[in-house]
């Protein structure tokens, strides 16, 4: 209390510069004469009255000092002082300060970059309120190998009553709806949830309300909520929404809410995150399936937990949850297929994919920070030699050595907080042009900004480093030999063996952190490299793709493209006027699931082999797109043995379909599977009928295309034609010498030339969807490799730097060396040898953290080892050629003194 | 000539307290001297040092200060004691009894006491 108060009066006083001199020098004043009258009254004369008072009182300055600490604060006193001061010293030499500002400012920047992209993704990767009670519930069939097969609606029931959660919503996976109804049909994307979705997330409309949590209606309750976007720019904003009708896939909804602006959708792409329309359903009417347990649902199972349950506490209970329906229900759950349910956190779930990249970007950002960091000490340093002499005026002058130090460290503080603050000003002004370079299937991408907190980071980075790396030199510069350095500066000096030691020291490892960035830099490429030049398995030249969506209505029967013999009819008209489009040479159709790399994730079906399973329960699940007959040709995917659809495989004959040669050789191994029987049940998108489906004949097999990922090989595929099954995703392929610009305008002419209710998007080139496939990758790749080029700039500029020291130092020597008739050879040969020196055992400790850094790194890697000898070994080589040539010029330089300038000078 | 002990480090703040208690509001020469006086003129009071401590009690608000006139119609910077500086001195009173009578209790102690 009493401390406090002394403090904020001493506060008070510094801010507002009050001094009490004058009144100390009024009492003391006072305080003499009183005394010298005393001293009289005991008879002393005046004179020694005088004197004697004087001594009684003490040294006079010792008390001014000491009353005015008290009075203020000496400590942030000393701290301006030596900030006013290193301002002064920086502007004597703006060169030095200008690169080291700079230096600081790119390290402390790019740090800051990638800190504020982390920022939004891994720090906060959800954005609803109580984020850490979201978990995401995955249903998985280890025995059969299937993953996150969906929910059926009896499970879902099953687990709102189980006590373990607040509530669990599910979603479907994010799809098309046509909004009909004003000048052009327009595709929205959608997602149908049961009621209690949004609160699950916590989160209510800005405008309206959410659907009623409890709302029992089994099918669509026929009430939408929809985006701020949507709400924006196709009503304008109307304040009187809600209650308009909204025509979506030929069903009449009614808008009951808005969302608010922040508020985005979970999903594994940019557009199922940016979903516009909400419809709530109760999962069990139609158009779903009857709630069978053995039907599941394709979607995201999200729940709130009862507050302060731990996951781990909820999976234990949820496991048992699990163990009592099993043998309760032991005909939907054989023990074959080991049906589990795992609890994620939902942050893993929405950046688990991009953890390892990001991490990887913020380890060689904080590599480049470290090197810049070095180069800066490494400067301090070689200024501390230039200073010497005044260093060592000063300590003789009676400068303490802590009060040096704080000197040096203010003055090292101030360069970094420069740097930082540059960084800083730097990425703000330049945020929106950096934001292009990010791609943009990085999750939370429209979250990441330039805030307080970001700015909180660069700052207490400047700071932290400012500190580590201020210390070293500032400690250093004040052990100076007194009488040593005031005798030898402005001679030849051969400078602190100390600080010179700590110069190499850090170069060295300047030199091994930039190596390990390059290898880092190279294996990356190296596989980019290889994902983009591997062989597709299909040829993506000249083709775009374009969409549309055929509407789906609630009641089946009012769909006029419900059978496939319906819809055979408007793509053929499709596929025949697009043909006469110009430049057109071939045309195909296929459902999303067909479009090669450009869709968010594979339609699954569980495959019932003739023979070998006999419920679809345990039936392993495989990837089955529907294309039309003219899509292998068209995307160059041969046929292997067997026969391609024709135009005779129809609805009403017998059911066919085509594998790829990685399903022949998964499911039927040593076997031919041309003429095999299979069945693939609980396809959503057939229409419902009592009768299952009847057996499909494979009738040939298709070699291996890498559709799925570039990065993998071979995943089983089962196509059916188009003209058997109906699909309601369509897009349309075409080939030929497009023009990409005219080709969405020329399509919705035709297609809406035969329904005008079409609405037609996404026209992209298949090279567009193969790049963009590989975005994240290419930025990652990207960004190391800036970094390394960052970092092989500093340290080259670290070694030259070190080098031109040394032979400053050692010129005197040199000069000595020449007069006596040494070799110029022999000098330049001598002053590389330093520079190769440093480089060798850069690289020797750069390729040992290298080979464990590329070994944490395997799983960003395709095709290459993370022990590539070429890219160490090539590595390497760059490493020490940067290091001899920013050697050689002060090499140079050394060999060319002239001895007898030199020892004159000295 | 014989050193006089210099006061006690953190005793002095003590002495400045006591001394305005006893005889009301003072200036620094009159605490100095009076410390000095009441010492029996054995402790040397380097009086310089007096004025630094005299600013930190008064901004620890247990002193107060104000100009005024001295004896001699001069002026002069008067400093009182507050109610908190009142209290302080009691509390610091007992604490330095205290710590007396146990530093007292060690001279006394004989080697058989602890047997």
């Amino acid at each position: 209390m009493k401390f406090l108060r002394r403090f904020f009066i001493r506060v008070a006083n510094f801010a507002t510069r009050r001094g009490a001199d004058e009144r100390l020098r009024d009492e003391i004043a006072e305080h003499l004469a009183l005394q010298i009258e005393e001293n009289l009254r005991t008879g002393m004369s005046p004179t020694e009255a005088r004197r004697q008072a004087v001594l009684k009182l003490g040294a006079a300055e010792a008390i001014r000092e000491e009353h005015h600490a008290e009075q203020s604060l000496p400590f942030v006193e000393n701290l301006l002082f030596d900030l006013k001061y290193a301002v002064r010293m920086l502007g004597r030499s703006p060169g030095f300060a200008i690169v080291a500002i700079a230096t600081m400012a790119l390290g402390i920047g790019a740090t800051t970059a990638i800190y504020s992209v982390i920022d939004a993704t891994l720090l906060h990767p959800v954005t609803y309120p109580n984020p850490g009670e979201l978990v995401r519930i995955e249903d998985n069939l280890p025995g059969v190998g299937a993953q996150d097969v969906g929910i059926s609606v009896p499970e879902w029931k099953d687990l709102e009553s189980s006590g373990i959660f607040q509530s669990v919503s599910f979603s479907g996976s994010g799809a098309n709806v046509n909004l009909t109804g004003s000048a052009q049909p327009l595709r929205l994307s959608y997602k149908h949830v049961t009621p209690n979705f949004f609160g699950v997330f916590g989160v209510d409309a800005q405008l309206g309300r959410t659907f009623y949590p409890h709302d029992p209606t089994p099918g669509f309750n026929l009430e939408a909520v929809i985006s701020d976007g949507l709400w924006r720019r196709e009503f304008g904003a109307d304040p009187h929404i809600i209650g308009k009708a909204l025509r979506l896939d030929n069903d009449e909804y009614h808008v009951v809410g808005v969302m608010p602006r922040g508020f985005r959708d979970l999903g594994a792409t940019n557009e199922e995150r940016n979903t516009e329309v909400w419809l709530a359903a109760g999962l069990s009417g139609l158009p779903f399936p009857p709630p069978l347990r053995s039907s599941r649902l394709q979607g995201r199972t999200v729940a709130r937990l009862e507050p302060g349950v731990s996951i781990a506490a909820a999976q234990g209970r949820l496991d048992a949850l699990v163990e009592s329906l099993k043998k309760q229900y032991p005909a939907d759950y054989p023990a074959q297929t080991a049906w589990t349910v795992r609890l994620t956190p939902l942050s893993e779930s929405v950046v688990g994919s991009v953890r390892q990249s990001l991490i990887l970007l913020f380890g060689a950002v904080g590599l480049v920070l470290s090197i810049s960091c070095v180069n800066v000490a490494n400067l301090l340093l070689a200024r501390a030699s230039v200073r010497g002499r005044e260093i060592a005026v000063r300590q003789a002058l009676g400068a303490q050595r802590m009060r040096l130090i704080r000197q040096f460290l203010a003055e090292s503080l101030q360069l970094f907080l420069l740097g930082g603050v540059a960084g800083f000003g730097l990425l703000f002004c330049t945020q929106h042009l950096l934001l292009r370079l990010v791609p943009e299937s990085l999750p939370n991408l429209n979250d990441i900004s330039i805030n307080w907190g970001v700015l909180a980071f660069a700052l207490g980075v400047s700071l932290v480093a400012g500190t580590v790396f201020g210390l070293a030199p500032a400690w250093l510069m004040s052990r100076s030999d007194l009488v040593g350095t005031l005798r030898q500066e402005g001679r030849g000096s051969i400078g602190s063996i100390g600080r010179s030691h700590t110069r190499q020291i850090l170069v060295i490892g300047e030199l091994a952190l930039s190596l390990v960035l390059m290898v880092a830099a190279g294996l990356l490429l190296r596989s980019f490299w290889d994902l983009f030049k591997v062989q597709p398995g299909f040829n993506p030249d000249r083709v775009m793709a374009v969409q549309t969506w055929l509407p789906g209505p609630n009641d089946p029967s009012a769909d006029i493209y419900r059978t496939a013999t319906q819809e055979s009819v408007l793509l053929r008209e499709i596929l025949r006027r697009s043909r006469t489009l110009p430049g057109v040479e071939e045309a195909a159709v296929g459902d999303v699931a067909a479009l090669p790399l450009g869709h968010s994730f594979p339609t699954q079906l569980p495959l019932i082999r003739e023979g070998i399973e006999t419920v679809d329960n345990q039936a392993p699940v495989i990837d089955s797109p529907i294309v039309s007959p003219e899509y292998f040709h068209l995307l160059g995917m041969p046929l292997e043995r067997g026969r391609l659809f024709n135009a005779q495989d129809i609805e009403t004959t017998p059911q066919v379909a085509l594998i790829n040669e990685a399903a022949a050789r998964k499911y039927w191994p040593n076997q031919d599977p041309v003429g095999k029987l299979v069945r693939l049940h609980r396809d959503s998108r057939e229409p419902l009928s009592g009768a299952g489906p009847a057996w499909t004949t494979i009738v040939g097999v298709i070699a291996d295309a890498r559709t799925e990922s570039l990065a993998d090989a071979a995943i089983p595929q089962i196509y059916r034609s188009v003209y058997q099954h109906p699909a309601k995703s369509v897009a349309i392929f075409l080939r030929g010498q497009l023009d990409p610009s005219a080709i969405s305008g020329q399509m919705r002419q035709q297609i809406q030339a035969v329904d005008a209710e079409l609405p037609v998007f996404h026209a992209e080139t298949l090279d567009d969807v193969l790049a963009s496939s590989l975005s994240v990758r290419r930025f990652s790749m990207e960004m190391v490799a800036i970094f390394a080029a960052t970092a092989l700039l500093l340290a080259g500029l670290g070694i030259y730097g070190t080098i031109s020291y040394v032979v400053n130092e050692q010129r005197r020597e040199i000069a000595i060396r020449l007069a006596l008739g040494a070799q110029r050879g022999t000098i330049l040969k001598m002053v590389l040898r330093r520079g190769v020196g440093l480089a060798a055992a850069g690289a020797g400790l750069g390729l040992a953290v290298a080979l464990v850094v590329s070994r944490l790194m395997a799983g960003l890697l395709f095709g290459v080892s993370p022990y590539d000898l070429t890219t160490f070994a090539g590595v390497t080589l760059v490493l020490t050629g940067v290091a001899i040539a920013a050697s050689y010029i002060p090499a140079l330089r050394a060999m060319r003194l002239d001895p007898i300038t030199t020892l004159h000078a000295e | 000539m014989k050193e006089k002990p210099d006061v006690l480090q953190g005793t002095l703040a003590l002495m400045v307290l006591k001394t305005l208690d006893l005889i009301g509001p003072q200036h620094g020469w009159g605490i100095a001297r009076r410390i000095e006086q009441i010492s029996g003129d054995l402790l040397a009071v380097n009086q310089g040092t007096l004025y630094p401590l005299l600013l930190k009690l008064e901004h620890e608000g247990s002193i107060a200060s104000q100009w005024g006139a001295s004896e001699n119609n001069r002026r002069a910077r008067f400093y009182r004691l507050t109610g908190a500086g009142r209290k302080q001195l009691q509390t610091e009173t007992r604490d330095w009894e205290q710590t007396a009578a146990i530093i007292a209790r060690f001279f006394s102690v004989k080697a058989e006491d602890l047997a």
